[in-house]
């Protein structure tokens, strides 16, 4: 559910440090250096980076500017690799019985079955393509949030995680403590009677 | 600050108390939302309302769902214990309305709807697009953190036990 989506799952986040130096340039730089890397046809699991908004699957930042107005927009684009255990067995086992033929031995070792099922596993990972998903990112530098699209905590981690190694600033989800603590501008005497708040007992 | 895991559960019960205070603003104070944004014609109920009750043997989870539901059940799992843990709203601005599901623990927005914007037909029509659903999806966001803020300054204050107390408390008993 991308941001133009006619229903979106939004994530508010407060993004309150600074970057160091010129603000477009560095985080050009921060998308560039950990933008998506395909894996197709190569035996990770796994790959998360940056791509852009209006070309999601073809990762370039030159041809598609991020600023739009006041604000930096690009997604995140996850992709993964999932091997059905059942046929991961299927391959494990023919290969195992393979070995003992070519062999001629009973049984094999702990480690030469971790070995023979890291090899299906590589191999199988290879020629199993990734499915795709992408998160789109409003960041309004100026007004230090962000809105993150999608409710999903995995993604959610995903995103943390892929911003503080892209610009090293901390992207902080606004939650109940996090909204009053950070975006509600209380005072400190305001903010010593919210620490000390205890559930309400709504039945007599 | 807070460790956020900590601070996350520690807390969740002021995103379920927002929610049922919310609920209890929408059937008797609708001019709290005029105040917030004069352009707001009502708040309503949406569609679904979710509940926990973890005052019972084991955590129980109860939904109530229907365009025209009459919430009175919602209110008598509320005398039974239970918190508001999502709601479904309807805000009307202007001549616009957005619909959303709000999350009381994470006061996370999910399935937003906007007022339909314009058509995107050329890629240049994709900025303005975009500006507009930032825009328009912002109207509801900024709604929602100011909700969120009168909210945390009343239950802070004095009048939350003196006055708002009482009255979601008759409001929660109105129901038999």
């Amino acid at each position: 559910m991308g941001l133009l989506s006619s229903s979106v799952s939004v994530t508010r986040y407060a993004i309150q440090e600074k970057l160091d130096g010129p603000v477009i340039e560095t985080v050009y730089n921060g998308l560039c250096k950990q933008s998506f890397k395909e894996i197709e046809n190569r035996s990770e699991s796994k790959s998360t980076g940056w791509t852009s908004f209006e070309k999601p699957f073809k990762a370039n930042f030159e041809d598609s500017s991020f600023l739009v107005g006041a604000y930096m927009v690009f997604a995140v684009r996850v992709d993964k690799k999932t091997v059905p255990p059942k046929l991961l067995k299927k391959h494990y086992s023919l290969e195992v019985e393979k070995k003992l033929a070519d062999t001629g031995r009973e049984r094999l070792s702990i480690n030469e079955k971790e070995m023979i099922r890291d090899g299906v596993l590589n191999r199988l990972l290879i020629r199993i393509p990734a499915v795709p998903d992408i998160y789109d990112v409003i960041w309004n530098y100026e007004e230090s949030y962000a809105w993150f699209f999608s409710g999903t905590k995995s993604a959610n981690e995903e995103f943390e995680s892929l911003f503080l190694k892209s610009f090293k600033l901390s992207a902080i989800r606004l939650f109940p403590y996090t909204q009053a603590d950070l975006a509600s501008n209380l005072t400190d005497s305001e903010r010593d009677l919210f620490q000390k708040l205890q559930p309400t007992n709504f039945v007599d | 600050m807070l460790d956020i895991a900590v601070s996350y559960d520690r807390y969740k019960f002021l995103g379920n108390e927002f929610l049922t205070w919310l609920w209890f603003m929408i059937e008797n104070d609708q001019t709290l939302f005029t105040k917030i944004d004069i352009e707001c014609t009502a708040l309503e109920m949406g569609d679904k309302i979710s509940f926990e009750n973890n005052k019972k043997e084991s955590l129980e989870v109860v939904s109530i769902k229907g365009d025209h539901a009459g919430w009175e059940e919602g209110k008598l799992s509320l005398q039974k214990g239970s918190v508001v843990t999502q709601l479904n709203l309807l805000y009307h601005s202007g001549p616009g309305k957005w619909r959303f599901s709000l999350k009381g623990e994470s006061l996370g927005i999910a399935n937003l709807k906007t007022p339909e914007g314009g058509r995107v037909e050329t890629k240049e029509d994709i900025e303005g697009a975009i500006l507009e659903k930032i825009f328009l999806l912002d109207k509801a966001i900024s709604f929602i953190q100011a909700l969120f803020s009168r909210f945390l300054r009343l239950r802070i204050s004095p009048q939350w036990e003196t006055d708002s107390i009482p009255m979601i408390r008759n409001w929660i008993n109105s129901t038999k």
